[in-house]
């Protein structure tokens, strides 16, 4: 008899508790005109801890903007930080997915945790916004369609380098970056533009990332002699590179190209090691169009900061998915209408206004940047409305 | 590769070996005369990173900012071994990775709450800033070359320090055996906190001699970790000539790896501490 009554009591406990812990809470208030719940899966420490918080700057001001509803209805925010480490992506997606019952979630920079994500996105079906991480397989032999990316692919910044080094006359390549996924990415941009256009690539150089220890292949460069250096370097081993290329006597006598995250964030690190260098990215500090004059100048009144490409990405997240929700008027339930309303969006976007490719990925012109007292200068556009392959994407 | 080219990648596997040995001097020392684990050693590599960052701001010269941070990592070193470390010798090695693991995330936290998560650059004094052409087009940074002096300078100061003095007469006497030593009416309490503060004064001299060419960011200290204790292991755990030897070694099969067998390079290292570790498991110079 006691016995019983215990397990009755205990049972009810488990219920109260699973309730107020919000465990069944969702089944009942998920209903229109509840709240949209968001799940931010960003890096917020670790090396990457300022993208993380820029992208979320960059989103929120998209949203408040359109006046902080999605669709007429108030949000709700989940923040899981992601450490940027692989192991913990489809731990934390699922978080986000079975506890806080998110209905996006929007993340994140690193690739290895993107696939993290990108499982879990496919397994239930949840919508998901990249808002930088490049690796292909997101919208390529795996792509989905909840899964949608606002930033780039890996190889797209370096696709559009190809034609711009054989215009200049510089036939003779030498290839170099890190050897992981980023970077053997990035060399499937730039061999395919470059050969397409009739440039041969005489070497390629790796080195283990993030080893920068970057003097026994400067060597090397020194004695082949190629027309051009191009490479995929980014952050702290970036500004080294680029200060080692120019210590080595190589600036000057041999021009260096690359994918834009070379010079980005790390220019005033760089120092005038940097000037000269060409680059190509879907997006520049300096673009000198009323939109992104306007985009700047409202960061940087709201977050006292300056904003960077990975802000644009996040703001641009943010109006893809103002754009959805304002199309189905919030019920991100609606699925096929939410995805065809986002497929067909076009993004006013900082960076020039962009569409999405068939696999959910950016159509976007590529600039051609130098740099110039730590700034990168717009100085073209390499390709007007490049458009990654998506090789493999079957849809459904 | 012709013989000019040859004698370039030389120089550069000895320059590096030399940055190499600095920084494991450091650990190899504190882990042979205490016994103590320091895996935070990484990060007083990027705290003497980012002093140089700070300092040769505040003072406009780099070889103020060495001096004056060779100073504060002294105090440092000293007040870290009072507070923590101390405690820790008689502990089980377990204890002192579970101890120094947590001071890396201190350490990374109070980097990025002091510093921000940007990369920063430190300029080259003027006077070190030329570079000497070799070839038509490649150069040498004199920066490069001064570094390597600041290493052959600091070897041969432990060197003398630690077989010629009389202070390092009672580390080496303290190494051996400690309760012999303290019984013979030496401070091995002392002894300890200098050797202790040395070590860290090595690394974040390292560091901030490093600075200039490595650039400054955060988690810097973590890739140069584990080639330091890649450069301890193959030189035998508390040799310091062991880690010359080694680093040496690490710097020539690290360089010559990359032009020669790049698809394997980043294994290289590692092989030669494995082959190292068969053919002599206690490291090529156990004490």
């Amino acid at each position: 008899m006691s016995s019983s009554r215990r397990l009755v009591l205990s049972r009810s406990a488990t219920l109260i508790a699973a309730a107020s812990t919000g465990l069944l809470l969702p089944e009942i208030v998920r209903a229109q005109g509840a709240k949209v719940r968001i799940g931010l899966m960003l890096p917020y420490t670790g090396t990457f801890a300022q993208l993380g918080v820029a992208i979320e700057n960059g989103l929120r001001l998209a949203i408040d903007e359109q006046g902080g509803k999605l669709g007429g209805r108030e949000i709700e925010w989940f923040k899981v930080d992601d450490e940027s480490d692989p192991s913990k992506g489809v731990e934390n997606a699922t978080k986000l997915v079975q506890r806080d019952k998110v209905d996006v979630i929007i993340g994140t920079v690193h690739s290895g945790v993107q696939m993290g994500i990108h499982k879990v996105a496919r397994d239930t079906g949840v919508l998901t916004l990249i808002p930088n991480a490049g690796v292909h397989a997101a919208t390529r032999a795996l792509c989905a369609p909840n899964v949608f990316r606002t930033s780039f692919t890996n190889s797209q910044p370096t696709l559009a380098l190809g034609k711009v080094l054989m215009d200049k006359g510089l036939k003779k390549a030498v290839w170099i970056t890190w050897k992981y996924a980023a970077g053997d990415e990035a060399f499937e941009g730039f061999k395919e533009s470059y050969t397409k256009a009739g440039g041969t690539i005489v070497k390629e150089l790796g080195l283990p990332f993030p080893n920068v220890e970057f003097q026994a292949l400067l060597t090397e460069i020194a004695a082949i002699k190629p027309d051009v250096v191009v490479c995929f370097f980014a952050g702290g081993g970036a500004a080294k590179f680029i200060r080692d290329y120019a210590a080595a006597g190589l600036k000057g006598k041999i021009p260096l190209y690359g994918s834009g995250f070379l010079t980005e964030g790390v220019l005033d690190a760089a120092g005038p090691a940097a000037d000269g260098i060409v680059t190509t990215m879907h997006y520049s500090d300096s673009l000198d169009t009323a939109r992104n004059k306007k985009f700047r100048l409202d960061y940087a009144k709201t977050y006292k900061s300056q904003p960077d490409v990975y802000a644009v990405q996040g703001y641009d997240t943010g109006l893809l998915l103002v754009q959805g929700a304002n199309a189905v008027k919030g019920d991100l339930n609606a699925k096929p209408a939410l995805y065809k309303a986002m497929e067909g969006a076009v993004i006013d976007s900082p960076r020039g206004k962009w569409t999405m490719s068939k696999a959910h990925n950016p159509v976007q012109d590529i600039y051609l940047r130098v740099v110039e007292n730590k700034e990168n200068k717009v100085i073209g556009v390499a390709a007007k409305a490049l458009s990654d392959s998506g090789a493999g994407c079957k849809m459904g | 590769m012709d013989f000019a080219n040859l004698l370039i990648q030389i120089l550069n596997s000895v320059q590096y070996g030399l940055v190499l040995f600095m920084l494991a001097a450091g650990l190899t020392l504190i882990f042979g005369i205490m016994g103590v684990v320091n895996l935070a050693h990484g990060s007083f590599y990027m705290l003497g990173a980012y002093l140089a960052y700070s300092l040769s701001g505040l003072f406009g010269s780099l070889t103020l900012a060495i001096l004056g941070g060779a100073v504060l990592s002294v105090v440092f070193g000293l007040a870290l071994e009072w507070l923590l470390f101390r405690h820790f010798y008689q502990r089980d090695h377990l204890d002192q990775v579970l101890l120094t693991f947590g001071l890396i995330y201190i350490f990374e936290e109070v980097r990025s709450m002091l510093w921000g998560d940007d990369v920063h650059g430190v300029p080259i004094p003027d006077f070190l800033g030329a570079s000497i052409p070799l070839t038509d087009t490649l150069s040498y940074p004199v920066y490069r070359l001064f570094m390597s002096g600041v290493c052959i300078v600091l070897a041969i100061g432990l060197y003398l320090l630690i077989s010629k003095t009389r202070l390092g007469m009672k580390i080496r006497a303290g190494a051996f055996n400690r309760d012999m030593t303290e019984s013979l009416g030496i401070n091995i309490k002392l002894i300890h906190a200098i050797v202790f503060a040395l070590g860290v004064a090595l690394a974040t001299v390292a560091g901030m001699v490093a600075a200039p060419i490595s650039s400054v960011y955060p988690n810097m200290g973590s890739q140069v970790l584990i080639m330091c204790f890649v450069v301890v292991v193959i030189g035998g755990i508390g040799s310091v000539r062991g880690a010359l030897i080694a680093a040496l070694l690490v710097g020539l099969v690290d360089t010559f790896g990359k032009v020669l067998l790049p698809q394997v390079s980043g294994m290289l290292v590692y092989m030669l501490m494995a082959a190292v570790l068969l053919w002599k498991p206690e490291g090529l110079f156990k004490q």
